[in-house]
């Protein structure tokens, strides 16, 4: 075929094109492909195709001991490790009544919104990249995120798989020199963040090519049950810490920040605005944070059987209501372990935001989604 | 005005990029493998093995309990128990693994095995850079590989092996001070049996029981796990 043959292969005004994008492309965050039929730049259908980086998380945890699904859990949503490891043992503590000691209470508020922020920062980073912002907003944000690691990695061993929190606690307890180090931290984020909102949100080019795209309406984001930082940039005030107040949340003084539009500019000012009240829970709980146990002395962590039952465990994950629901059968392993996981269920909401939009604006659509795909394939 | 968002972005990146001359907070990375950020002390990468003494092999901790076979998540761990026993620290009589390996290519550095081990037999190693060009084999790890000195241990994870240090000390020392009660006992119930007093043996037997305090270690397979 000549190269004048291939140019008259463009479609023709009407005609409908067909493009799979992914499932190896940089834009969609990992293997997920969508497959987007255009009018044009326009796009007319779009369906998530997921599942590629599927790996039967949910039945390995229920051929092993309640022990052995906390280090998978990390492997979900990879880069949020420690609140998946919250979920889980949350779930496992209703199931079998176990109390949690206050001290470890605190600790997991202290590396949860640690993990939010991190989690925040490399998505506003990614998304800007997306956007064509190259390089530089990912690299300031990775810079940051990387201190945190820095922390979780004294802390629990590990950058990023931490396996950090057991039923009744947590593994180990954080030196005070380790809450210090926290502290001198948190002391220097918000001049980051200030940075980072300054270096883009009032760009020009940035606001005509975010406000008003991917619009997802309040009535349609709650019908389909999605949650976190996209449900509330649709003005929704749903925010779990908030609801159930789980672990010691209720007390801390924190705000819920709000969109209006539900486009793609709110939803990236949204995690700007949690990770500043992310700060304000940290500064909070380092202030209160008092010495005693970090387990509960009567919990068996190997060959823990919960009496049979069921239970669902649910926690403010960074990007929306993570829940573990599990049933026991009064054996050594769960009998069914489920996994609510929010990227996914925010992940199906797609099509109905970025139908009539240009196919470049389905790229910044996704990754306002926030999704890592070890969840969302699981 | 317009334009005003682009300027201000803009005097960001500079102030950045002026700043990590001056600012260490603002520097992005350090130039790996040259340059190298210290490790810190609880990071972890894989198991090894811990021996006591100057033989590797034949001072391997490990009893072959296998209660981190049975408890490693992605079950990386292969072990198999020896015929005969040999004495521990504390001069148990104890099996030992006549086989011990670890897949590496399969190993989630949980450290579960660490977590479950009474034994104070495994332990987290720091090395990373363990890239091989054998596929199957080369992280295939046996009992030669696994098997690191205490020395090794105090010198990467220093608080921890103070902690295992003294709880193995104490250990001993329970159980030599049971050993003696025994003997005296021993003697006692002896001497006892010459002078023809029943009554007096069954509380010498009794004596040396309490005395015992904390068990030695503690005996595994209390729990079974279905695969």
């Amino acid at each position: 075929m000549s190269v004048d043959e291939m140019v008259t292969l463009e479609a023709g005004p009407g005609e409908i094109m067909e493009v799979s994008m992914g499932p190896h492309h940089p834009s969609t965050h990992g293997v997920f492909r969508m497959d987007v039929r255009l009018e044009g730049e326009r796009v007319v259908r779009l369906k998530p195709v997921f599942g590629y980086l599927h790996r039967n998380h949910e039945k390995i945890a229920e051929h092993g001991a309640y022990l052995s699904a906390i280090p998978y859990t990390d492997r979900l949503d990879y880069l949020c490790s420690m609140t998946n490891n919250w979920g889980y043992v949350l779930a496992v503590e209703k199931l079998a009544g176990i109390p949690v000691p206050e001290r470890a209470e605190y600790i997991r508020v202290i590396v949860a919104e640690l993990t939010r922020f991190q989690n925040h920062a490399g998505l506003v980073g990614f998304l800007l990249q997306d956007m064509g912002a190259s390089g530089t907003p990912l690299m300031y944000a990775f810079r940051e995120r990387e201190k945190i690691l820095d922390l979780f990695e004294s802390l629990s061993g590990a950058r990023m798989m931490c396996n950090y929190m057991r039923f009744g606690g947590v593994r180990v307890d954080c030196s005070a020199e380790w809450l210090e180090e926290v502290r001198q931290l948190i002391g220097r984020l918000p001049r980051f963040v200030d940075e980072f909102e300054a270096l883009l949100r009032a760009n020009e080019i940035l606001m005509a090519r975010t406000q008003g795209v991917g619009v997802l309406p309040r009535e349609l984001a709650i019908n389909a049950g999605v949650t976190g930082p996209m449900l509330r940039a649709s003005g929704v005030n749903y925010d779990i810490r908030k609801v159930d107040k789980y672990g010691v949340y209720d007390r801390f003084e924190f705000q819920v920040p709000l969109g209006d539009h539900g486009d793609v500019y709110d939803r990236y000012m949204m995690r700007i605005l949690e990770m500043r009240e992310s700060v304000k829970i940290l500064e909070q709980a380092l202030r209160d944070i008092s010495d005693g146990p970090i387990m509960d002395p009567k919990t068996r962590l190997r060959g823990l059987r919960p009496k049979a039952g069921e239970a669902y465990g649910r926690i403010e994950s960074p990007k929306g209501e993570l829940g573990f629901f599990l049933v026991s059968d009064g054996t050594m392993n769960p009998y069914r372990y489920r996994v609510r996981p929010p990227s996914m269920i925010n992940l199906t909401i797609l099509e109905d935001m970025c139908l009539g939009q240009n196919v470049a604006d389905v790229v910044i659509t996704l990754g306002s989604v926030d999704i890592v795909l070890g969840e969302v394939d699981r | 005005m317009l334009g005003e968002g682009i300027i201000q972005g803009l005097l960001e990146t500079a102030r950045n990029f002026f700043g990590s001359y001056v600012e260490k907070d603002r520097l992005v990375t350090v130039q790996y493998p040259e340059q190298r950020h210290p490790l810190p002390e609880a990071s972890r990468n894989f198991p090894f093995l811990l021996y006591d003494g100057s033989e590797p092999e034949a001072g391997l901790r490990c009893v072959a309990c296998q209660i981190c076979e049975k408890e490693c998540p992605p079950r990386c761990i292969h072990i198999e128990k020896s015929k005969d026993k040999k004495p521990d620290f504390v001069g148990k009589q104890q099996f030992y693994p006549a086989v011990f390996n670890i897949d590496v290519s399969v190993c989630m550095s949980c450290q579960i095995c660490v977590e479950v081990c009474p034994f104070d037999a495994i332990r987290m190693d720091k090395v990373f850079e363990l890239s091989t060009s054998n596929r199957f084999g080369g992280l295939l790890w046996t009992k030669r590989e696994l098997a690191k000195s205490n020395e090794y241990y105090q010198k990467i994870h220093p608080t921890e092996a103070a902690e295992c240090d003294d709880r193995r000390e104490k250990e001993l020392a329970e159980a030599q001070a049971k050993a003696a009660a025994a003997a005296t006992a021993k003697a006692a119930q002896a001497a006892a049996a010459t002078a023809g007093a029943g009554t007096s043996a069954a509380s010498a037997n009794g004596a040396s029981g309490n005395g015992a305090g904390a068990k030695p270690a503690e005996v595994p397979a209390k729990t079974t796990v279905t695969p």
